[in-house]
Protein backbone atom coordinates (compact mmCIF):
# COMPACT_ATOMS: atom_id res chain seq x y z
CA UNK A 1 0.00 0.00 0.00
CA UNK A 2 1.05 3.56 -0.62
CA UNK A 3 -0.09 6.58 1.32
CA UNK A 4 -0.31 9.96 -0.32
CA UNK A 5 -2.12 13.20 0.09
CA UNK A 6 -4.74 14.33 -2.37
CA UNK A 7 -6.23 17.78 -1.78
CA UNK A 8 -4.92 17.67 1.75
CA UNK A 9 -6.61 14.37 2.51
CA UNK A 10 -4.46 11.36 3.45
CA UNK A 11 -5.43 8.47 1.18
CA UNK A 12 -4.18 4.96 0.57
CA UNK A 13 -3.92 3.02 -2.64
CA UNK A 14 -2.75 -0.37 -3.82
CA UNK A 15 0.84 -0.50 -5.05
CA UNK A 16 1.05 0.15 -8.74
CA UNK A 17 -2.16 2.13 -9.01
CA UNK A 18 -2.28 5.46 -10.75
CA UNK A 19 -3.12 8.72 -9.03
CA UNK A 20 -6.44 8.68 -10.88
CA UNK A 21 -7.36 5.25 -9.58
CA UNK A 22 -6.60 6.16 -5.99
CA UNK A 23 -8.48 9.44 -6.32
CA UNK A 24 -11.55 7.75 -7.74
CA UNK A 25 -11.52 5.09 -5.05
CA UNK A 26 -11.80 7.92 -2.56
CA UNK A 27 -14.52 9.73 -4.41
CA UNK A 28 -12.27 12.52 -5.63
CA UNK A 29 -13.43 13.60 -9.05
CA UNK A 30 -10.93 14.05 -11.88
CA UNK A 31 -12.25 14.57 -15.41
CA UNK A 32 -11.04 12.12 -18.07
CA UNK A 33 -11.69 11.45 -21.71
CA UNK A 34 -9.31 8.85 -23.01
CA UNK A 35 -9.35 6.75 -19.86
CA UNK A 36 -11.44 3.61 -19.61
CA UNK A 37 -11.32 1.14 -16.75
CA UNK A 38 -11.25 -1.82 -19.08
CA UNK A 39 -8.33 -0.55 -21.12
CA UNK A 40 -4.69 0.21 -20.58
CA UNK A 41 -4.26 3.88 -19.69
CA UNK A 42 -3.16 5.93 -22.66
CA UNK A 43 -2.35 9.43 -21.42
CA UNK A 44 -3.62 10.97 -24.63
CA UNK A 45 -6.13 13.66 -23.76
CA UNK A 46 -4.36 15.41 -20.84
CA UNK A 47 -7.68 16.28 -19.29
CA UNK A 48 -6.83 14.34 -16.15
CA UNK A 49 -3.85 16.51 -15.24
CA UNK A 50 -3.25 17.13 -11.55
CA UNK A 51 -0.66 19.15 -9.74
CA UNK A 52 2.07 17.05 -8.18
CA UNK A 53 3.65 19.13 -5.43
CA UNK A 54 6.00 16.53 -4.03
CA UNK A 55 8.18 14.68 -4.66
CA UNK A 56 9.90 16.50 -7.55
CA UNK A 57 7.26 19.14 -7.87
CA UNK A 58 5.45 21.26 -8.36
CA UNK A 59 4.41 20.18 -11.82
CA UNK A 60 1.49 18.89 -13.84
CA UNK A 61 1.18 15.17 -14.50
CA UNK A 62 -1.45 13.09 -16.26
CA UNK A 63 -3.06 11.27 -13.34
CA UNK A 64 -4.28 8.32 -15.41
CA UNK A 65 -0.72 7.23 -16.18
CA UNK A 66 1.19 8.68 -13.24
CA UNK A 67 1.81 6.17 -10.47
CA UNK A 68 0.63 6.98 -6.97
CA UNK A 69 3.84 7.22 -4.98
CA UNK A 70 4.41 7.01 -1.27
CA UNK A 71 4.38 10.47 0.23
CA UNK A 72 3.17 12.22 -2.90
CA UNK A 73 1.31 15.48 -2.45
CA UNK A 74 -1.34 16.00 -5.10
CA UNK A 75 -3.79 18.80 -5.82
CA UNK A 76 -6.62 18.11 -8.25
CA UNK A 77 -8.37 21.44 -7.99
CA UNK A 78 -5.72 24.13 -8.01
CA UNK A 79 -5.61 27.15 -10.28
CA UNK A 80 -2.81 25.78 -12.44
CA UNK A 81 -4.76 22.55 -12.94
CA UNK A 82 -7.84 24.44 -13.99
CA UNK A 83 -5.85 26.59 -16.37
CA UNK A 84 -4.37 23.55 -18.03
CA UNK A 85 -7.71 21.77 -18.33
CA UNK A 86 -9.34 24.87 -19.70
CA UNK A 87 -6.71 25.02 -22.43
CA UNK A 88 -7.17 21.34 -23.19
CA UNK A 89 -10.93 21.78 -23.35
CA UNK A 90 -10.52 24.72 -25.70
CA UNK A 91 -8.29 22.74 -28.04
CA UNK A 92 -10.67 19.81 -27.95
CA UNK A 93 -13.54 22.11 -28.78
CA UNK A 94 -11.52 23.45 -31.68
CA UNK A 95 -11.00 19.90 -32.85
CA UNK A 96 -14.56 18.66 -32.38
CA UNK A 97 -16.87 21.69 -32.18
CA UNK A 98 -20.00 19.66 -32.82
CA UNK A 99 -19.44 16.91 -30.30
CA UNK A 100 -21.89 17.10 -27.39
CA UNK A 101 -19.51 15.78 -24.72
CA UNK A 102 -16.87 18.25 -25.75
CA UNK A 103 -19.32 21.14 -25.78
CA UNK A 104 -20.50 20.21 -22.30
CA UNK A 105 -16.96 19.80 -21.09
CA UNK A 106 -15.88 23.14 -22.50
CA UNK A 107 -18.88 24.86 -20.97
CA UNK A 108 -18.03 23.35 -17.60
CA UNK A 109 -14.49 24.66 -17.88
CA UNK A 110 -15.69 28.10 -18.87
CA UNK A 111 -14.67 27.98 -22.52
CA UNK A 112 -17.15 29.65 -24.83
CA UNK A 113 -15.64 29.85 -28.24
CA UNK A 114 -12.37 28.20 -29.12
CA UNK A 115 -9.73 30.51 -30.51
CA UNK A 116 -8.64 27.81 -32.92
CA UNK A 117 -10.49 25.73 -35.44
CA UNK A 118 -8.67 22.48 -36.05
CA UNK A 119 -11.18 20.24 -37.78
CA UNK A 120 -14.86 19.63 -37.81
CA UNK A 121 -15.13 15.91 -37.71
CA UNK A 122 -15.97 14.74 -34.25
CA UNK A 123 -12.98 12.53 -33.72
CA UNK A 124 -10.69 13.74 -30.94
CA UNK A 125 -8.16 10.92 -31.41
CA UNK A 126 -8.61 9.59 -27.89
CA UNK A 127 -7.86 6.14 -29.24
CA UNK A 128 -10.59 4.38 -27.24
CA UNK A 129 -11.91 2.62 -30.35
CA UNK A 130 -8.47 1.55 -31.49
CA UNK A 131 -7.48 0.27 -28.06
CA UNK A 132 -10.74 -1.57 -27.49
CA UNK A 133 -10.47 -3.19 -30.90
CA UNK A 134 -6.99 -4.36 -29.99
CA UNK A 135 -7.19 -5.06 -26.28
CA UNK A 136 -10.72 -6.34 -25.83
CA UNK A 137 -11.97 -7.55 -29.18
CA UNK A 138 -8.57 -8.63 -30.40
CA UNK A 139 -9.54 -7.87 -33.98
CA UNK A 140 -6.97 -5.13 -34.57
CA UNK A 141 -9.09 -3.80 -37.41
CA UNK A 142 -8.24 -0.14 -36.96
CA UNK A 143 -5.33 1.98 -35.86
CA UNK A 144 -4.24 5.58 -35.63
CA UNK A 145 -2.60 6.43 -38.92
CA UNK A 146 -0.54 9.36 -40.17
CA UNK A 147 0.88 12.03 -37.92
CA UNK A 148 0.14 15.55 -36.80
CA UNK A 149 -2.81 17.30 -38.40
CA UNK A 150 -3.55 14.40 -40.73
CA UNK A 151 -3.70 11.82 -37.95
CA UNK A 152 -6.89 9.80 -37.99
CA UNK A 153 -8.45 6.50 -37.08
CA UNK A 154 -8.50 4.21 -40.05
CA UNK A 155 -8.29 0.60 -41.14
CA UNK A 156 -5.20 -0.34 -43.16
CA UNK A 157 -4.96 1.42 -46.52
CA UNK A 158 -8.12 3.34 -45.72
CA UNK A 159 -10.25 0.63 -47.21
CA UNK A 160 -12.54 -1.81 -45.47
CA UNK A 161 -10.70 -4.06 -43.12
CA UNK A 162 -11.56 -7.72 -43.24
CA UNK A 163 -10.27 -7.91 -39.70
CA UNK A 164 -13.38 -6.00 -38.58
CA UNK A 165 -15.92 -8.38 -37.12
CA UNK A 166 -18.69 -5.82 -36.93
CA UNK A 167 -18.94 -6.05 -33.15
CA UNK A 168 -19.55 -2.27 -32.86
CA UNK A 169 -17.54 -2.00 -29.65
CA UNK A 170 -15.92 1.07 -31.15
CA UNK A 171 -19.31 2.71 -31.61
CA UNK A 172 -20.22 2.26 -27.98
CA UNK A 173 -16.91 3.48 -26.68
CA UNK A 174 -16.61 6.53 -28.92
CA UNK A 175 -17.29 9.48 -26.61
CA UNK A 176 -18.06 11.98 -29.34
CA UNK A 177 -20.23 9.96 -31.69
CA UNK A 178 -17.66 10.09 -34.48
CA UNK A 179 -18.41 6.47 -35.23
CA UNK A 180 -22.11 6.05 -35.96
CA UNK A 181 -24.22 3.07 -35.02
CA UNK A 182 -26.74 3.77 -37.78
CA UNK A 183 -24.02 3.48 -40.34
CA UNK A 184 -22.86 0.26 -38.85
CA UNK A 185 -26.35 -1.21 -38.78
CA UNK A 186 -27.31 0.15 -42.18
CA UNK A 187 -24.52 -1.51 -44.03
CA UNK A 188 -23.22 -3.79 -41.34
CA UNK A 189 -19.95 -2.09 -41.69
CA UNK A 190 -18.09 0.08 -39.31
CA UNK A 191 -17.90 3.82 -39.85
CA UNK A 192 -16.56 4.58 -43.32
CA UNK A 193 -14.43 1.54 -42.74
CA UNK A 194 -16.68 -0.55 -44.87
CA UNK A 195 -15.54 -4.04 -44.23
CA UNK A 196 -18.10 -5.88 -46.27
CA UNK A 197 -19.04 -9.34 -45.31
CA UNK A 198 -22.28 -11.20 -45.54
CA UNK A 199 -23.43 -10.92 -41.97
CA UNK A 200 -24.91 -14.06 -40.49
CA UNK A 201 -26.94 -14.70 -37.37
CA UNK A 202 -25.20 -15.73 -34.20
CA UNK A 203 -25.70 -19.42 -33.59
CA UNK A 204 -26.40 -18.88 -29.93
CA UNK A 205 -28.79 -15.97 -29.78
CA UNK A 206 -29.81 -16.10 -33.42
CA UNK A 207 -29.96 -12.39 -33.48
CA UNK A 208 -26.88 -10.26 -33.81
CA UNK A 209 -24.82 -9.76 -36.87
CA UNK A 210 -21.63 -11.68 -37.10
CA UNK A 211 -18.89 -12.10 -39.64
CA UNK A 212 -19.16 -15.58 -41.16
CA UNK A 213 -15.89 -16.84 -39.76
CA UNK A 214 -17.08 -15.99 -36.27
CA UNK A 215 -20.37 -17.80 -36.50
CA UNK A 216 -18.93 -21.05 -35.28
CA UNK A 217 -21.06 -23.76 -33.90
CA UNK A 218 -20.23 -23.45 -30.24
CA UNK A 219 -21.59 -26.87 -29.32
CA UNK A 220 -19.43 -28.46 -31.95
CA UNK A 221 -16.35 -26.61 -30.81
CA UNK A 222 -17.00 -27.56 -27.20
CA UNK A 223 -17.60 -31.22 -27.98
CA UNK A 224 -14.40 -31.30 -30.00
CA UNK A 225 -12.49 -29.69 -27.20
CA UNK A 226 -13.88 -32.13 -24.68
CA UNK A 227 -13.22 -35.13 -26.87
CA UNK B 1 7.99 4.28 -64.14
CA UNK B 2 11.01 2.73 -65.66
CA UNK B 3 13.33 3.23 -62.71
CA UNK B 4 11.03 1.52 -60.29
CA UNK B 5 12.15 -1.94 -59.25
CA UNK B 6 9.12 -4.16 -59.38
CA UNK B 7 7.83 -5.72 -56.24
CA UNK B 8 8.98 -9.25 -55.70
CA UNK B 9 7.42 -11.26 -52.88
CA UNK B 10 10.29 -13.71 -52.69
CA UNK B 11 12.70 -10.86 -52.03
CA UNK B 12 10.67 -9.76 -49.06
CA UNK B 13 10.53 -13.32 -47.82
CA UNK B 14 14.30 -13.61 -48.08
CA UNK B 15 14.62 -10.40 -46.18
CA UNK B 16 12.34 -11.64 -43.43
CA UNK B 17 14.08 -14.99 -43.23
CA UNK B 18 17.44 -13.32 -42.97
CA UNK B 19 16.12 -11.19 -40.16
CA UNK B 20 14.64 -14.09 -38.32
CA UNK B 21 17.98 -15.81 -38.09
CA UNK B 22 19.40 -13.02 -35.97
CA UNK B 23 17.94 -11.02 -33.18
CA UNK B 24 14.26 -10.56 -32.55
CA UNK B 25 13.23 -8.91 -35.80
CA UNK B 26 12.00 -5.37 -35.51
CA UNK B 27 9.24 -4.11 -37.72
CA UNK B 28 11.03 -0.81 -38.22
CA UNK B 29 14.19 -2.35 -39.57
CA UNK B 30 12.28 -4.58 -41.99
CA UNK B 31 10.26 -1.61 -43.22
CA UNK B 32 13.43 0.45 -43.58
CA UNK B 33 14.99 -2.17 -45.79
CA UNK B 34 11.92 -2.50 -47.95
CA UNK B 35 11.73 1.27 -48.27
CA UNK B 36 15.38 1.43 -49.28
CA UNK B 37 14.95 -1.36 -51.81
CA UNK B 38 11.77 -0.15 -53.51
CA UNK B 39 11.81 3.51 -52.46
CA UNK B 40 8.33 2.94 -51.07
CA UNK B 41 6.36 0.37 -49.14
CA UNK B 42 4.21 -1.60 -51.56
CA UNK B 43 0.82 -2.61 -50.17
CA UNK B 44 1.47 -6.29 -50.79
CA UNK B 45 4.79 -6.04 -49.00
CA UNK B 46 3.11 -4.62 -45.92
CA UNK B 47 0.57 -7.43 -45.94
CA UNK B 48 3.27 -10.04 -46.34
CA UNK B 49 5.41 -8.54 -43.58
CA UNK B 50 2.45 -8.34 -41.21
CA UNK B 51 1.47 -11.91 -41.80
CA UNK B 52 4.88 -13.40 -41.45
CA UNK B 53 5.88 -11.31 -38.46
CA UNK B 54 2.57 -11.79 -36.72
CA UNK B 55 2.00 -8.04 -36.43
CA UNK B 56 -1.58 -6.89 -37.11
CA UNK B 57 -1.80 -5.15 -40.46
CA UNK B 58 -3.48 -2.15 -38.84
CA UNK B 59 -0.39 -1.68 -36.69
CA UNK B 60 2.05 -2.07 -39.56
CA UNK B 61 0.03 0.45 -41.52
CA UNK B 62 0.04 2.82 -38.56
CA UNK B 63 3.84 2.67 -38.36
CA UNK B 64 4.23 2.96 -42.13
CA UNK B 65 2.15 6.13 -42.23
CA UNK B 66 3.62 7.68 -39.08
CA UNK B 67 7.24 8.07 -40.08
CA UNK B 68 8.39 10.52 -42.69
CA UNK B 69 11.08 8.10 -43.76
CA UNK B 70 8.44 5.74 -45.10
CA UNK B 71 6.34 6.36 -48.14
CA UNK B 72 3.36 4.49 -49.55
CA UNK B 73 3.95 6.04 -52.94
CA UNK B 74 7.15 5.41 -54.89
CA UNK B 75 9.74 8.10 -54.21
CA UNK B 76 12.11 9.32 -56.85
CA UNK B 77 15.71 8.21 -57.15
CA UNK B 78 16.82 11.63 -55.98
CA UNK B 79 15.14 13.24 -53.04
CA UNK B 80 15.42 16.96 -52.53
CA UNK B 81 14.35 18.27 -49.19
CA UNK B 82 13.81 21.95 -48.54
CA UNK B 83 13.55 23.09 -44.95
CA UNK B 84 10.51 25.30 -44.50
CA UNK B 85 10.90 25.67 -40.76
CA UNK B 86 10.41 29.11 -39.26
CA UNK B 87 14.08 30.10 -39.29
CA UNK B 88 14.64 28.94 -42.86
CA UNK B 89 11.40 30.54 -43.94
CA UNK B 90 12.32 34.00 -42.68
CA UNK B 91 15.68 33.62 -44.40
CA UNK B 92 14.08 32.99 -47.77
CA UNK B 93 13.21 29.29 -48.00
CA UNK B 94 10.05 30.11 -49.90
CA UNK B 95 11.99 31.47 -52.87
CA UNK B 96 14.29 28.48 -52.83
CA UNK B 97 11.38 26.07 -52.75
CA UNK B 98 9.62 27.88 -55.58
CA UNK B 99 12.74 27.86 -57.70
CA UNK B 100 13.23 24.12 -57.30
CA UNK B 101 9.55 23.36 -57.65
CA UNK B 102 9.32 25.38 -60.89
CA UNK B 103 12.35 23.80 -62.41
CA UNK B 104 11.28 20.24 -61.61
CA UNK B 105 7.69 21.02 -62.52
CA UNK B 106 6.34 19.38 -59.36
CA UNK B 107 4.85 20.52 -56.08
CA UNK B 108 6.32 19.57 -52.70
CA UNK B 109 5.40 15.98 -51.91
CA UNK B 110 5.35 15.02 -55.58
CA UNK B 111 7.63 12.93 -57.75
CA UNK B 112 8.52 13.65 -61.37
CA UNK B 113 6.91 11.39 -63.95
CA UNK B 114 10.14 9.69 -64.85
CA UNK B 115 10.54 8.63 -61.23
CA UNK B 116 13.78 10.56 -60.91
CA UNK B 117 13.09 13.39 -58.46
CA UNK B 118 11.01 13.83 -55.38
CA UNK B 119 10.60 17.24 -53.80
CA UNK B 120 9.86 17.37 -50.11
CA UNK B 121 9.72 19.89 -47.33
CA UNK B 122 10.79 19.41 -43.74
CA UNK B 123 9.87 21.49 -40.73
CA UNK B 124 13.33 22.02 -39.22
CA UNK B 125 16.60 20.20 -39.53
CA UNK B 126 18.11 21.64 -36.41
CA UNK B 127 20.56 23.72 -38.44
CA UNK B 128 18.61 26.94 -38.31
CA UNK B 129 21.69 29.18 -38.18
CA UNK B 130 22.59 27.90 -41.64
CA UNK B 131 19.18 28.53 -43.14
CA UNK B 132 17.77 28.23 -45.67
CA UNK B 133 18.83 24.60 -45.67
CA UNK B 134 18.40 22.19 -48.57
CA UNK B 135 19.22 18.49 -48.40
CA UNK B 136 19.81 16.91 -51.78
CA UNK B 137 20.33 13.15 -51.70
CA UNK B 138 21.40 13.35 -48.10
CA UNK B 139 23.93 16.17 -48.59
CA UNK B 140 23.24 19.32 -46.62
CA UNK B 141 23.69 22.80 -48.07
CA UNK B 142 23.28 25.94 -46.01
CA UNK B 143 22.54 29.58 -46.83
CA UNK B 144 20.92 28.52 -50.04
CA UNK B 145 19.81 31.28 -52.36
CA UNK B 146 17.79 30.98 -55.54
CA UNK B 147 20.98 30.82 -57.58
CA UNK B 148 22.60 28.31 -55.27
CA UNK B 149 19.47 26.16 -55.43
CA UNK B 150 19.70 26.23 -59.20
CA UNK B 151 23.30 25.11 -59.14
CA UNK B 152 22.51 22.36 -56.64
CA UNK B 153 19.69 21.12 -58.78
CA UNK B 154 21.85 21.15 -61.90
CA UNK B 155 24.35 18.96 -60.13
CA UNK B 156 21.71 16.45 -59.03
CA UNK B 157 20.19 16.46 -62.51
CA UNK B 158 23.58 15.83 -64.08
CA UNK B 159 24.10 12.87 -61.76
CA UNK B 160 20.70 11.56 -62.66
CA UNK B 161 21.71 11.54 -66.31
CA UNK B 162 24.86 9.53 -65.74
CA UNK B 163 23.08 6.58 -64.13
S1 LIG C 1 -7.53 10.54 -19.11
FE1 LIG C 1 -5.49 10.84 -18.61
S2 LIG C 1 -4.71 11.66 -20.42
FE2 LIG C 1 -6.74 11.20 -21.00
S1 LIG D 1 14.17 25.98 -39.62
FE1 LIG D 1 15.36 25.09 -41.15
S2 LIG D 1 16.84 24.10 -40.00
FE2 LIG D 1 15.57 24.90 -38.47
Amino acid sequence: MVTLSINGQQVQGVDGSSILEVAREHGIEIPTLCYHEALEPYGGCRLCVVELKAPRGPRLVASCVYPAEEGAVVETDSEIVHRSRRMTAELLLGAAPNAKVIQALAARMGVEKPRVSLSDNNCILCGLCVRACREIVGANAISLVNRGFTKEVSPPFEIGSNACVGCTTCVFLCPTGAIKLEEVLANRSVHHWDSDFEAVACKICGDHYLAPELAVDVEKVLSEENA
Amino acid sequence: MSFQPTFDASEIEDLLNGKRGGEHPSLMSVLEEVQARYRYLPQDALILISESMGVPLSQTYGVATFYNAFSLKPKGRHVINVCTGTACMVRGAKKVLERISDRLGIQPGETTEDGQFTLETVNCLGACALGPVVVADGAYSGEVTGAKANALLSKVMAEAKTV
